[in-house]
């Protein structure tokens, strides 16, 4: 099972999960990770926004490559990986990648596999907003370096 | 019909607007050409992609965009 898609409405992870468990009962484990916007606890440089913008002909058929590369790497029954676009909230769930394996190993590298490329690669721009504004968000050097894992 | 070139994220900023549409074809001479002055320094840098017709193109300065083809322009991605 592959759900890999764009969701522009909120993400239920209890949902994916669900369902993800359901076709593949005969799995040894499911490894998951929920990416959020984070709420930051001082007011003064509090995200209020984040908006996220994609190019269609391009960011979704990245990720599909991407999760083609993680089953060619990983021996898995089944992947998710879903990712918000449009306008989320400190809270707000942005991606959900979920991998179901024979044994746990595959499910949990081929998760830590998918969000390193998923953060440096794939094809989003996002911008948070504060108090004094729309801020674009620059890539990060380390964002490279977890690339280089693998 | 023309060459309908679109403004990705912060370069949509910078650009003024999402699209504009320029006359087919399109080079990247033409290109650099025909956006805001700003937009075309940041094109020159390494960092900035160039999509036709929805692939990626290895070397930007090959552009060659015929009459009804997209040309995204990519700045650096912030991560997903």
């Amino acid at each position: 099972m592959h759900d890999i898609r764009l969701s522009d409405a909120r993400l239920d992870p209890s949902v994916c999960l669900a369902a993800l468990d359901q076709a593949t009962h005969n799995a040894g484990g499911i490894a998951s990770f929920l990416g959020k916007v984070r709420a930051n606890d001082r007011a003064d440089d509090g995200v209020e926004a984040l908006e996220l913008s994609h190019y269609e002909p391009l960011t979704l058929p990245g990720m599909e490559d991407l999760g083609a590369r993680a089953s060619a790497r990983f021996s898995l029954m089944g992947l998710v990986m879903v990712h918000r676009i449009g306008m989320l909230y400190p809270g707000d769930p942005i991606v959900l990648v979920a991998a179901a394996a024979r044994h746990r190993r595959d499910a949990i590298a081929a998760v830590d596999f998918c969000m390193d490329h998923l953060k440096s690669a794939a094809w989003f721009w996002k911008r948070e907003k504060r108090a004094d504004g729309w801020h674009w968000i620059e890539p990060r050097a380390s964002d490279h370096e977890d690339l280089a894992r693998w | 019909m023309a060459v309908t070139v679109l403004f990705l994220g912060p370069l949509r900023d910078m650009a003024g607007c999402q699209s504009v549409d320029l006359a087919a074809p399109l080079d990247w001479d033409g290109l650099l050409a025909q956006v805001d002055a700003a937009v075309a320094e940041q094109l020159k840098s390494e960092r900035v992609n160039v999509a036709c017709a929805g692939k990626v193109l290895g070397d930007k300065r090959t552009l060659q965009a015929r009459d009804g083809d997209e040309v995204a322009l990519l700045p650096p991605v912030s991560g997903g």
